[in-house]
């Protein structure tokens, strides 16, 4: 494959547009109105239609402006039947857009027979065929596409730093927003203008279809990473632009590995920022799934090594037995854990220096005994509170120290030791070590 | 019980709309926080709330109270302009809500919002600054420093950079109410900001409350706890789609009063009464 300034171009385009989309979907994805932006990218198309068939051209503001009209009337239409025809939002987004939609096809066919509007062209775009039709700026060759993708990137960005404050507080809590004298409705329309506008602009390089990925998915992909506004903006139009470049990078050279010619950007822009999705789904720090098991399995680990130092450490105060080890055969009967568990905590214990090995048994380091003295401590303490302020029955007492024993850290420890009178036993008469 | 007695009786043979008279008085004095004349609000034309006729003493703790779907909401987002009002007239210190507001503090149900929302407790706080900062200004360090003030007095400074989601009901509710304080305002309306909440919170929240009085402020709060009502309020709005009484606490908790609110929901009037029992025997 061979890099040329037409790939350029059609990267800088693409980038741009999902760019556009991303920055918008967030504040559809909070409002949890994803289904508006898919809504609203159908619904614009009768107003493309009209614009059409008034210019005959494919570009210009008649374009835009019938756009953002049939965006408004959308997020209107949408209003009225969620209120009058009582059903939820998600149906009467459905009822409204697909009418539009359908009413936006029938025009165009109408009008495909006089002018040159490709039905197929709005759903799957045409990104390849950006860097034929250039405009002269300075001496450059610049793409028409880019400049209006461009243009609508640079508004929806002043758009949202302008009213970044009034966006979060209408999307996040509407009716104090409008208490407080920002109408949130208002806000609401606004946000449906630039983006129906942002659609119309990107339909002509990514298409309808592209375009609802571009406005949802940056920004789903996003909200697994990060917890804050500003950040999960910056997170989305990164992610977009990302697809982009990866997304055409992919198209032309992963079906060449096959044997394949080049497939469309478009696709190959939704496909990378799917993957996208999936590594954040997977992988994300907090959110992931990935994430959420390895963190897990650390607390698991964590517990069975405690468990372990406990373990030998009511060996030793056994006063009949002479061995200080425990073989590793009746650490696997009396641990109960699994073998995978187990041989991780052995090791972590071994590596750390806390348990060692002596003549084919486990045995406790001196800072081996040090925490499972503390241990044992917090286990015996928690009994004996248990015991005397929660009056529990003594054969109750094991079971519920044997978790909280875990998670009591030395503040802790020491204020339930003042609060249970530093007693010398616990009440199965135990020694509590000090 | 036996002090209240003559009340409810007098009450009685006066009957509901006299006794609202009664209590509101006829003329609606400019000074009051709230003023509501002959107030009807509608949804999709069933009335929701009818003739409502208020006027609130200032530096009052003002408790709400009706069954569920009384309009108890209602009543609070008709007069901050949230729902239409089909007729009637509410005035804040004597001027329209949408002049005014920056008089009046909110504080909506916990429930009413998405708690996953990408913010940390801060910034809801400073939400509450908006409407001082004005259109498209970013929040400035004089604004941020008011919502942290605000964090501070509900015990919550610690937790100002917590992600929202993490935070308990309770301190959710605390955020709420800090959103508010960071208002400013010199009326307040509350939506059930006890309910769910656990006793510390409950506790604080009071403490607030009765704070905010002390500052000669005005504060209506939507409750749904007989039990506390006598403790916490010392003026009633009894409501049940239209008022049924208001007034005093201690003349208009009756028994009688309750039972006009609340019908036949036996369960809870004996609850009342086991409360006005016990407070009987305290005295």
């Amino acid at each position: 494959m061979e890099w040329t300034s037409l790939d350029t171009w059609i990267v800088v385009a693409g980038a741009l547009s999902a760019a556009a989309c991303a920055l918008l979907g967030n504040f559809l994805i909070m409002r949890r109105l994803s289904m508006m932006g898919d809504a609203i990218s159908h619904a614009v198309l009768p107003g493309l239609a009209v614009g059409f068939l008034l210019t005959g051209s494919r570009g210009g503001p008649t374009l835009f402006l019938g756009a953002a009209i049939v965006g408004v009337l959308t997020a209107l239409f949408t209003e009225w039947v969620l209120h009058f025809g009582q059903v939820e939002q998600s149906a009467s987004m459905g009822v409204v857009f697909t009418t539009l939609f359908a009413i936006g096809l029938i025009l165009i066919v109408r009008a495909a027979d006089k002018v040159d509007l490709d039905p197929g062209c709005v759903l799957y775009g045409a990104i390849e065929l950006v860097p034929l039709d250039t405009m002269d700026i300075r001496g450059w060759a610049v793409p028409r596409a880019v400049l209006t993708l461009g243009s609508v990137f640079l508004l929806d960005l002043a758009f949202v730093l302008l009213f970044y404050k009034e966006l979060r507080i209408s999307a996040f809590d509407p009716e104090l927003a409008t208490a407080l004298g920002f109408n949130a409705h208002l806000l609401h329309y606004l946000l449906m203008t630039f983006v129906a506008i942002t659609t119309v602009a990107s339909f002509e390089s990514v298409g309808s279809i592209l375009v609802i990925a571009m406005l949802i998915v940056p920004g789903a992909t996003a909200s697994l990473l990060t917890e804050r506004l500003h950040t999960l903006l910056l997170a989305s139009v990164a992610i977009a632009v990302l697809s982009a470049v990866a997304g055409h990078a992919a198209a032309i050279t992963v079906p060449g590995w096959w044997g394949y010619s080049d497939t469309t950007t478009a696709g190959g822009m939704a496909v990378v920022a799917g993957l996208l999705f999936t590594l954040a789904f997977f992988f994300a720090p907090r959110h992931g799934i990935a994430s959420k098991f390895l963190h897990r399995a650390r607390l698991s680990i964590h517990i069975t090594r405690q468990d372990i130092l406990g373990l030998l450490f009511r060996l030793e105060e056994m006063p009949s037995l002479e061995t200080r080890t425990m073989s590793p055969a009746l650490l696997r009967k009396v641990l109960g854990a699994g073998a995978m568990l187990r041989w991780l905590s052995l090791r972590g214990l071994l590596r750390a220096g806390l348990v060692r090995l002596d003549g084919g048994g486990y045995r406790l380091t001196s800072t081996g005994r040090e925490e499972a003295r503390s241990l044992i401590r917090s286990h015996r303490l928690w009994e004996s509170y248990l015991y005397q302020h929660l009056h529990l029955p003594a054969d109750h007492l094991h079971g519920s120290a044997e978790r909280l024993e875990h998670v009591t850290d030395p503040v802790l420890q020491r204020r339930l030791s003042e609060r249970v009178e530093r007693p010398e036993i616990d009440p199965h008469g135990k020694r509590i070590p000090s | 019980m036996g002090v209240m007695k003559p009340i409810s009786e007098a009450r009685q043979e006066q009957g509901v709309t006299e006794s609202v008279r009664v209590a509101t008085g006829s003329e609606h004095p400019r000074t009051s926080p709230l003023s509501i004349h002959d107030m009807t609000v509608a949804y999709h034309r069933r009335p929701v709330l009818w003739d409502i006729d208020f006027d609130a003493p200032e530096g009052k703790l003002i408790g709400i109270i009706g069954p569920n779907g009384a309009g108890k909401s209602t009543l609070v987002k008709a007069v901050l302009d949230l729902v239409p009002k089909a007729s009637g007239r509410v005035l804040i210190y004597g001027k329209p809500y949408r002049l005014h507001r920056h008089l009046v503090g909110y504080v909506p149900q916990r429930e009413s919002v998405d708690w996953d929302f990408p913010v940390n407790a801060l910034d809801v706080v400073a939400m509450g600054r908006y409407g001082q900062i004005g259109w498209c200004l970013p929040v400035t360090r004089p604004h941020r420093d008011a919502a942290l003030a605000a964090l501070e007095r509900v015990g919550m400074a610690d937790l100002a950079r917590r992600q929202i989601s993490q935070l308990s009901g309770g301190q959710q509710q605390r955020v709420f109410l800090a959103r508010a304080l960071a208002q400013d305002a010199r009326i307040y309306f509350m939506d059930e900001p006890l309910a769910g909440v656990d006793a510390a919170t409950e506790a604080a929240v009071i403490r607030i409350l009765q704070d905010l009085r002390s500052g000669g402020k005005t504060v209506f709060v939507v409750h749904h706890d007989l039990q506390t009502v006598q403790e916490y309020f010392d003026t009633l709005i009894l409501l049940n789609m239209r008022i049924v009484a208001t007034g005093p606490t201690s003349e208009v908790f009756t028994r009688d009063n309750l039972q006009k609110t609340y019908g036949g929901r036996l369960t809870l009037l004996e609850e009342a009464a086991e409360a006005m029992a016990r407070k009987g025997k305290d005295e």
